[in-house]
């Protein structure tokens, strides 16, 4: 299959139940690493698990609100934009996702 | 609904720094205009002294630029003040006739400068000092004349003197005491300064009385009471500062020397709140910025319709900013009954240094020509620290009393800009100082935030405070006492206090109790709240793993490249051939990329996956080990030597005593990580004195230390008793290490903590107190019961297995 054609590629990864609240599990796929996260009010978000200041894993930092803070040096990214909080600087890629009745789908093409 | 409209009258300091707190609070609440009588943005009034002189443009001093209020959809009339207050129909008019509707509003209008009440004060050429108009007729008089008078040797009138010289002009301050800055220098510092600002080439004519301003046209001399004159193109009053209140007056509000507020900033008004140096407070002026923010951290918080801020009252301190003058002084610098004074004169190197103490207590200070210790100084009183027991170094300054880690704290003005002050994160002095003039910080947090700075192990913290310091002159001021986070204006005591006293026993209850800013807190905040809550309330408190840092989570060290290192206990540091073999062959089974023995005499396991840990845990624990938490804020190693078993100088078995104090402690979750030692006889082989709870062997029995830390900033412990039995010192070290998990601040090691409490308290608790020291131990064991549970055990046994396994594809 083409990955030029395919807008999204969509995987399905279990029910939202999998990824506890307020944290998130990581999704291996072809070596890319996305970390989805799941916060208070049960929306799911997934980045690229590399924090754009040192490569830190997103996955494993402390969620609230829609921010995860790195656990390497506290950046603290918006979880829908990938964005660092200012005065930092960096994007972390993001990835689509969907929720399916109880299914979460993530999209494997970045935003 | 249509937003509630809020009108701040006064584009000053003050009133901004209002409206960014407000901001930070709640965002969308209010529809805000501002109106401002100069036709500038927001600038940063305290460095006008800098623009005067040279030293800095204006463009480096603004603060908030019109895109900001453009960004933050707030509407700016510059240039026109507001001239009357209709307070029953709720509306304000301005100079130019806008006539705006609030329904909250902020006075601001700040200060003028008085100007004294002799003939020819209206001259053209005679001014205040007090805004960019000012400064900027004071650079443009100094193109074209010679001769300036600077009535007022005080800081404002000495700054202006010094910046109308670097501009040219020949300078002369008239002041009408015998001594300088009498409102913060003493007699002594006062005439330290003078000479210095005479070498300068300033010339001072002292009790002199000015009688009159004489000029055909324009300024040409000043005349004195006792008849004498001085020629004069520019005559600069800085003589002091009248709050302005005239607009408040006008509108019926209660005004005394100033406007009067409460301790929420409320005017008699209660839709109209009054902030800044037009203010009265408690009967007090000030004229300082750092007060200023306070208020407005205060004022803001009641806008934000949260209601709990209050403001109190500020201990305020002065710095001059004349180049190469240093000078500094706070609290109450006379002294008087019931103060002592502590002096150091050395006029031949130009230094005097005078400390006032009351109660054991520092209550004021002036530094002239070393003034590297002023933010220490400052600290301590703002503290209210007791210091009788540093009172012998205490005028030698930070640097003298003992901990080698920061010495460099005191170099601070020395520095050049290219030197690194933060050693982790690579900042040098020039970058801090660019931040805080070109981004308008004010405060450590700012500046860590923009820097990086005193960011990641916080040993250069003192530098930066110093520099601050140093480079906002007599404005910087650290909060007293620091919230939490940015969730809450509660501090760690008061969260602390309020779990206890109100019986709070989940993260939900605290932030519904207290008023959490954000409804599931931040990552600064949870893992303190969750720490508190654990340690308070052992047996009704569910540890709450999502707001633990990933090390606690994952029971394992998160290295840079995203692999886990893995630490067996060893407990005592006293292994065996079966538990080295096991060791090894789980090594060499998960491919372990480096073996190393750590500085507390365990063995370190690193560069394993995530995914790996479980299964080399069942490995270990099979093997008979348990977690070694050398991940945690608990109980890490207990390092010893080999003591009496062997050694010839060995008096008591130190290993044995090691080995029990791990089997008692291990598992036990602390503020901050807690290390412990115990040597064998008084050489000390296993470094007790500079552990969180150290123990050395004495013929006797055993010395017991406390408080020692050998890491960013070397402390060496303070001695806390001697005891005679190994249950003795087991009950001791269960009763310090729980006074110091129900008491010491999430992240606070025993060594600031015993600074700050006091080793005599810490004694009272432990040692004095026999009935208390049984309690506190009983309350430790009663905790150790639910702690020492495997954490690697049970994940090897499958429990949180979501952790470390990948999420997989169920289509994939």
């Amino acid at each position: 299959m083409s990955a030029v054609m395919a807008e999204h590629t969509w995987v399905d990864i279990g029910p939202i139940a999998s990824i506890p609240r307020l944290g998130a599990r990581v999704l291996k796929r072809n070596g890319v690493d996305i970390a989805v996260f799941r916060n208070a009010e049960d929306e799911v978000f997934a980045l690229l698990n590399r924090c754009p200041h040192k490569g830190g894993p997103l996955s494993e930092g402390i969620v609230y609100g829609r921010t995860v803070a790195c656990p390497l040096h506290n950046l603290c990214m918006d979880l829908a934009t990938g964005q660092a909080q200012a005065p930092d600087e960096g994007r972390a890629a993001t990835f689509a996702v969907r929720i399916d009745g109880d299914r979460v789908l993530v999209s494997m093409t970045p935003v | 609904m249509a937003k509630e409209r809020l009108v701040l009258v006064g584009n000053g300091m003050a009133g901004m720094r209002t409206i960014e707190e407000l901001l930070q609070l709640e965002p969308d609440l209010y529809d805000i205009t501002v109106f401002g009588a100069e036709p500038h943005p927001n600038y940063n009034r305290i460095l006008l002294s800098p623009v005067l002189s040279g030293e800095k443009t204006i463009d480096e001093i603004m603060l908030n630029t019109r895109a900001w209020y453009d960004e933050h959809a707030i509407t700016l009339h510059t240039g026109d003040p507001v001239v009357d207050i209709d307070r029953k129909a709720r509306v304000v008019r301005s100079e130019q006739g806008l006539a705006v509707p609030y329904d909250r509003l902020i006075l601001a209008t700040g200060s003028y400068p008085f100007m004294i009440p002799v003939p020819g004060a209206e001259l053209p050429g005679v001014m205040g000092y007090r805004d960019i108009a000012d400064v900027d007729a004071m650079i443009a008089t100094a193109r074209e004349h010679k001769r300036a008078v600077v009535i007022g040797g005080g800081l404002l009138g000495l700054e202006a003197a010094y910046g109308l010289q670097q501009r040219g002009m020949d300078v002369t301050v008239v002041h009408l005491l015998d001594s300088l800055m009498e409102r913060q220098l003493d007699k002594p510092a006062a005439a330290l300064l003078q000479a210095s600002l005479e070498q300068r080439g300033l010339q001072f004519l002292m009790e002199a009385q000015t009688a009159a301003i004489e000029g055909d046209g324009r300024v040409e001399r000043v005349r004195f009471k006792d008849g004498t004159e001085v020629a004069a193109d520019l005559v600069v009053m800085a003589v002091g500062i009248r709050p302005n209140m005239a607009l408040a007056q006008r509108a019926g509000l209660h005004c005394e020397r100033g406007i009067v507020v409460d301790d929420t900033m409320l005017t008699y008004d209660p839709r109209i709140y009054a902030i800044g140096e037009c203010v009265q407070h408690r009967g007090q002026c000030y004229g300082l910025v750092a007060p200023l923010f306070e208020q407005a951290k205060v004022c803001a918080n009641h806008l934000a319709r949260l209601g709990y801020g209050r403001y109190e009252g500020s201990v305020t301190s002065t710095k001059l900013k004349v180049t190469g003058i240093d000078l500094f002084s706070a609290g109450n610098y006379r002294g008087g009954e019931a103060c002592e004074e502590i002096l150091f004169q050395d006029p031949g190197a130009g230094v005097y240094k005078k400390l006032v103490i009351q109660d054991n207590r520092l209550t004021g200070a002036v530094l002239y020509g070393d003034t590297i210790d002023g933010a220490w100084f400052f600290q301590l009183m703002r503290e209210g620290r007791d210091i009788s027991g540093i009172r012998e170094d205490l005028l030698f300054g930070q640097a003298h009393l003992g901990d080698a880690g920061h010495g460099g704290q005191t170099q601070a003005a020395a520095m050049s800009d290219d030197m690194q002050v933060c050693d982790c994160n690579g900042v040098c002095k020039g970058e801090i100082v660019r931040a805080i003039t070109a981004k308008g910080l004010f405060t450590l947090d700012d500046v860590k935030a923009h820097t990086k700075a005193a960011a990641s192990c916080g040993s250069c913290t003192g530098l930066v405070e110093q520099i601050l310091a140093n480079t906002l002159g007599s404005d910087y001021s650290v909060p007293e006492a620091k919230p939490l986070c940015k969730c809450t204006d509660y501090t760690h005591d008061q969260v602390r206090a309020a779990i206890r006293d109100q019986h709070l026993t989940s993260m939900g209850d605290v932030f519904q109790a207290l008023e959490w800013r954000q409804p599931d807190g931040c990552h600064v905040c949870r893992p303190a709240l969750n720490y508190y809550l654990i340690a308070t309330w052992p047996n009704e408190t569910a540890d709450d793993s999502q707001s633990r840092f990933i090390n606690e989570r994952a029971h394992a060290n998160i290295q840079k490249d995203g692999t886990y290192s893995v630490i067996p206990r060893i407990f005592g540091g006293e292994t065996s051939p079966a538990q080295l073999r096991a060791i090894a062959a789980a090594a060499e089974k998960y491919d372990v990329r480096t073996v190393k023995i750590t500085g507390g005499q365990r063995i370190d396991l690193l560069g394993l996956t995530k995914e790996q840990l479980p299964h080399i845990w069942k490995d270990l624990t099979d093997a008979g080990f348990v977690s070694g938490h050398a991940y945690g804020k608990a109980l890490r190693t207990v390092k010893t030597c080999v003591g009496s078993e062997w050694c010839r100088f060995g008096v008591q078995n130190s290993t044995q005593m090691g080995i029990d104090l791990e089997a008692l402690t291990w598992g036990s979750w602390t503020p901050h990580k807690f290390k412990m030692a115990v040597s064998g006889c008084p050489r000390n082989c296993a470094e007790a004195t500079i552990k969180d709870f150290g123990v050395v062997a004495i013929e006797s029995g055993w010395e017991l230390h406390v408080g020692g830390n050998g890491g960013v900033k070397v402390r060496a412990t303070d001695v806390l008793c001697r005891v005679e039995t190994p249950e003795q010192v087991k009950e001791y070290c269960g009763a310090f290490m729980q006074v110091y998990r129900e008491e010491a601040r999430y992240l606070e090691r025993t060594a600031p903590w015993v600074e700050r409490v006091g080793i005599a308290y810490v004694r009272k608790r432990v040692v004095d107190d026999e009935v208390g020291r049984k309690a506190l131990y009983k309350r430790f064991l009663a905790s150790q019961k639910l702690a020492q549970v495997d954490p690697w055990k049970a994940r090897a046994a499958g429990a949180e297995a979501h952790e470390f396994t990948p999420l997989h594809e169920a289509n994939g």
